[in-house]
């Protein structure tokens, strides 16, 4: 929708924002007045080398070392990754797989600290003098700070800095939405800390090269619109803070992008394609800490909220409390909750294991009680249409559900599986509580899955037609060199035969003809045959060196490989929903 | 503690549930229904219990039958809902046995033959109101003037002889609602002017105070009803305005056009059957389209076809034909009309970057 040009003195975010969505009760009350207060140190902290979309760092410390605070304790690996640094001083007590806050509780390399009490700093890190310093230097001290998109989305902040050099960027928007219901820590931040956030965000409009930064806050944060317009002079911007409706999904990254500028990011297409790039406002005041103070990212503002915690709070924590600890300074639990949350209750992920440990990324703990948390009894569709009203996305989520529970998965993405956000909005506001979001995320696994497993089987059948092709060529090639001895012993007869004879001038004598001759091949295919082979396989077999058994190992590797990525592939596609709704 | 429950988000809900929708739909029916039933007096009170009693019966016997939990799916109020729409579709002295049926239809064939709630592809109510209209169109089509003077004056005991015994007794029984009446005395020769000039004043055919179904009579309250429905987002304006909307400007046409032959159009709209068919019958969710332009299509075509069957079909009301006709259309329309999913085009195609959509 564009707007006309009658009302284009108004600000469009005021007019529109983007088609769906849902108004869920926020209840941000419960902690929006409590101040950020420092979580003491617990006993243990447990720091995964996996807290981001990408690669895991590769630890640089092992059992019984002593670290600083602050001190790089694992070191990003590959172009997406980020580093990861130890929230206080202590011993190394053990480096190893442990659970990772994720509903699968499955294990990532975890280092374990025992905090030694004393919170000595190591080294801090270079600190570039801002006003001055090249983008690329900004960028690269971010990446060093080890920041990542703190909103939830957990990308590393740096490879977003560096699109500058891909794209012509012109707007940098500060994502201060927090739509998620429950969630004030960026709320508090911004409250507390607006000049800081301000500078971050400055800077970052500097490692972009932008002309235009905007500050989006959603209405029902009135204090923090207030903060941050005081502080809205910054380097050599002037920060525009824009006031959007309190939405969920306000916080998706296309859609916030939408309601500010009124450009619709295509499908399958980046922000910053059209110019922009969004950064969460905790990521802004975690990029100021590092440039300015040399702090990398190793503590953040956590949201612990919903009515099964005796006291809600905003918690400035290191990275690596256990949830458990977290819990227990906030009052410990005042009943069973129905579900604990990391996040929040629009996109958050349930945990099962109380001792898993606070990440980069989590933005909120929530302890909800059965009145918080939705019935699970299912009814039957009944077609009110609502989950295609409320859809950002502009799909039908009834008829997705009912391609899934039928088996058709091209038929659902054929009408926009893949184009879902799993934002949520859906199962929402179903007033039959069926799981619609939950079944097209488990459908988008399903067709991952079985894409992935129909490559596997199209690569093992072009290997298999590649190394049948191979055989051939190499019998082709014996027999040719067969028939060409064959050949030779025949004509060296004939000449020991002709030896007396003077006609010896004539030397090339035509083979005799024998039973392989008309099968033989010109003599100059032979030397083509070894080059064939290798641009069949990806990599270089040898004939005859146990072709079998490479085969199988090549094959083996090949899918190792391929289940690699597509794990990767997946973790990005879920970073990249989370990204979007911070 | 004992480890919660592991589900995938969203972990909260907008407690906007099935039961609340019907809740709904009944609140907005009811001064439609209590004022039929002062105006046709006790039989009308038993027919319309007995039907919403059957509905209610066939809809548990069903469940049960299929295996479905009876004790949940039958609270969710949508077997009370299709039973009260049908019973208000009735004439209002017709035998007990008529509402039997007609629930019996709706229920069973209409709903349950098809799946049971959410799978039906026609209204249950119209079902079995086509239905009846089209094996019992004597039964069907035999009104009682209203009032509590005429039918009011009935006591109880006389009221169980009208429903459960022999029938009405022949001289309550008024020949024909409004709609009937112009048409048979257009076929009877009869100019336009002086048809009119029979059937009363338009203002009591709005208010309600004219033969007809049960609770179609009065516009007024339906269209009161209505409102308070679209108020309470239980449905949006779109079906109501596309159906009254074509119904009036077709009628209009045709009026402008030869108006010694077709009545004005807001005689049309008089009729409380428009009324109850665009708010409560054609907004059906389970019947009706999805999307905007699709419930446009939709209320268009239901306007429409009214007008059409009104004017040249063998019944003088057309709503129940019309709306089980694009009930029908509904799967397709849903085919071909779909949101535009964000960041494509209408056509599924990605943007092109700098476009508007």
């Amino acid at each position: 929708m564009s707007p006309v040009p009658l009302f284009g003195r108004f600000d469009p975010a005021r007019l529109f924002s983007f088609k769906g969505g849902v108004h869920p009760e926020t209840r941000k009350h419960l902690s929006a007045e409590r101040a950020i207060e420092d979580m003491p140190l617990p006993a243990l902290l447990r720091v995964p080398l996996l807290q981001h979309v990408g690669a895991e760092a590769e630890p640089l410390v092992a059992r019984g070392d002593t670290v600083l605070k602050g001190q790089l304790i694992g070191k990003a690996s590959g172009p997406i990754s980020a580093n990861v640094h130890a929230p206080t001083s202590g011993q190394v007590i053990a480096v190893g797989p442990f659970p990772a806050p994720h509903p699968s509780g499955l294990p990532v390399t975890t280092v374990t600290i025992r905090p030694d009490g004393a919170d000595r700093w190591g080294p801090r890190l270079a600190k570039p003098h801002v006003a001055t310093a090249a983008p690329e230097t900004l960028a690269a001290q971010v990446a060093e700070a080890g920041i990542v998109g703190l909103g939830g989305a957990t990308f590393p902040a740096s490879v977003k800095l560096n699109l500058r050099a891909r794209y012509d960027l012109d707007t940098l928007i500060i994502n201060a939405a927090e739509c998620e219901p429950y969630l004030t820590c960026d709320d508090r931040l911004m409250r507390e800390r607006a000049d800081e956030v301000a500078d971050g965000a400055g800077i970052m409009a500097r490692a972009l090269g932008v002309r235009r930064v905007i500050v989006a806050i959603e209405s029902n944060k009135p204090l923090a619109i207030e903060a941050m317009t005081r502080h809205r002079h910054v380097l050599d911007h002037v920060l525009q803070i824009k006031t959007v409706p309190s939405q969920y999904p306000m916080g998706s990254e296309k859609h916030l992008v939408k309601t500010l500028t009124g450009k619709e990011t295509p499908a399958r297409a980046l922000t910053a394609e059209m110019g922009v790039v969004v950064h969460n406002a905790a990521t802004a005041h975690a990029v100021h800490l590092a440039l300015r103070y040399g702090e990398p990212l190793i503590s953040r503002v956590v949201t612990v909220s919903g009515r099964g915690v005796a006291r809600p709070a905003n918690l400035r924590v290191p990275i690596g409390t256990p949830v458990a600890d977290v819990l227990a300074h906030c009052g410990g639990l005042v009943a069973t909750p129905e579900r604990l949350l990391l996040g929040g209750p629009m996109m958050g992920q349930p945990i099962q294991n109380p001792r898993v440990p606070v990440i980069k990324g989590t933005n909120g703990i929530l302890a909800l009680t059965a009145g918080e948390a939705r019935d699970q009894r299912v009814m039957p569709c009944i077609r009110c249409g609502l989950c295609v009203q409320v859809c950002p996305m502009g799909l039908t989520p009834f008829e997705l559900k009912a391609r899934i529970d039928a088996g058709d998965l091209d038929g659902a993405a054929r009408v926009g599986l893949l184009d879902c956000l799993q934002c949520g909005c859906c199962s929402f506001a179903c007033p039959s509580n069926r799981p619609l979001v939950q079944t097209i995320q488990y459908a988008k696994g399903k067709l991952a899955e079985r894409d992935s497993a129909q490559h596997q089987r199209e690569e093992a059948k072009r290997l298999a037609a590649a190394r049948t092709a191979r055989l051939a060529a190499i019998a082709e090639a014996k027999r040719a060199a067969m028939a060409q001895r064959k050949a030779e012993m025949a004509a060296k007869k004939k000449r020991a035969g002709q030896a007396t004879t003077e006609t010896a001038a004539k030397a090339p004598i035509p083979p005799a003809p024998s039973a392989e001759a008309p099968k033989a091949p010109p003599a100059g295919a032979q030397p083509d045959v070894q080059p064939a082979a290798p641009t069949d396989a990806p990599t270089d077999v040898q004939p005859g060196a146990q072709p079998d058994a490479q085969l199988g190992a090549q094959l083996g590797a090949l899918a190792n490989a391929k289940a690699g990525a597509q794990v990767e592939a997946r973790a990005d596609a879920k970073a990249d929903a989370r990204e979007a709704v911070e | 503690m004992t480890a919660p429950r592991l589900v995938s988000g969203p972990h909260t809900h907008s407690r906007f549930n099935v039961s609340r929708t019907m809740l709904a739909v009944m609140v907005c029916l009811t001064p439609a229904t209590l004022f039929g039933l002062y105006q046709f007096g006790w039989p009308a009170v038993l027919l319309f219990g007995v039907t919403v009693a059957a509905a209610w019966a066939a809809e548990i016997a069903c469940l049960a039958l299929a295996g479905q939990p009876v004790a949940r799916f039958a609270t969710d109020g949508s077997a009370l809902l299709t039973g009260w729409i049908l019973a208000l579709s009735l004439p209002p002295w017709a035998p007990w046995w008529v509402g039997v049926a007609g629930a019996g239809i709706a229920i069973v064939i209409g709903k349950h033959v098809f799946g049971g709630l959410g799978q039906n592809l026609f209204n249950p109510a119209m079902v079995a109101r086509a239905m009846l209209l089209v094996a019992l169109p004597v039964k069907m089509t035999a009104w009682v003037a209203p009032g509590p003077a005429r039918a009011g004056a009935l006591s109880f005991d006389q009221a169980l002889g009208v429903t459960f015994g022999g029938g009405a007794p022949v001289d309550a029984v008024s020949g024909a609602s409004v709609l009937s009446q112009i048409q048979s005395q257009l076929d009877a020769g009869l100019a336009m002017d002086q048809v009119l000039a029979g059937i009363g004043s338009f203002q009591d055919q709005f208010l309600g105070l004219v033969p007809g179904s049960l609770g179609e009579t009065s516009a007024l309250l339906l269209l009161l009803g209505g409102v308070a429905l679209i108020l309470m987002r239980v449905i949006t304006v779109v079906i109501p305005l596309s159906v009254i909307g074509a119904l009036y400007l077709a009628a209009a046409a045709a009026w402008a056009l030869a108006p010694d032959r077709f009545p004005p159009p807001h005689y049309h709209l008089a009729s409380g059957a428009v009324m109850f068919c665009a708010f409560f019958i054609a907004t059906d969710y389970v019947t009706s389209p999805i999307t905007g332009l699709g419930k446009m299509l939709y209320g268009v075509g239901i306007g429409l076809l009214i007008f059409v069957i009104r004017s040249w079909g063998a019944f003088p009301e057309g709503v129940a034909f019309a709306v089980l006709l694009m009930n029908a259309c509904t799967p397709l329309i849903d085919d071909y009309v779909r949101p535009r999913i964000f960041g494509r085009t209408r056509a599924g195609k990605p943007l092109e970057l700098g476009d508007r959509p």
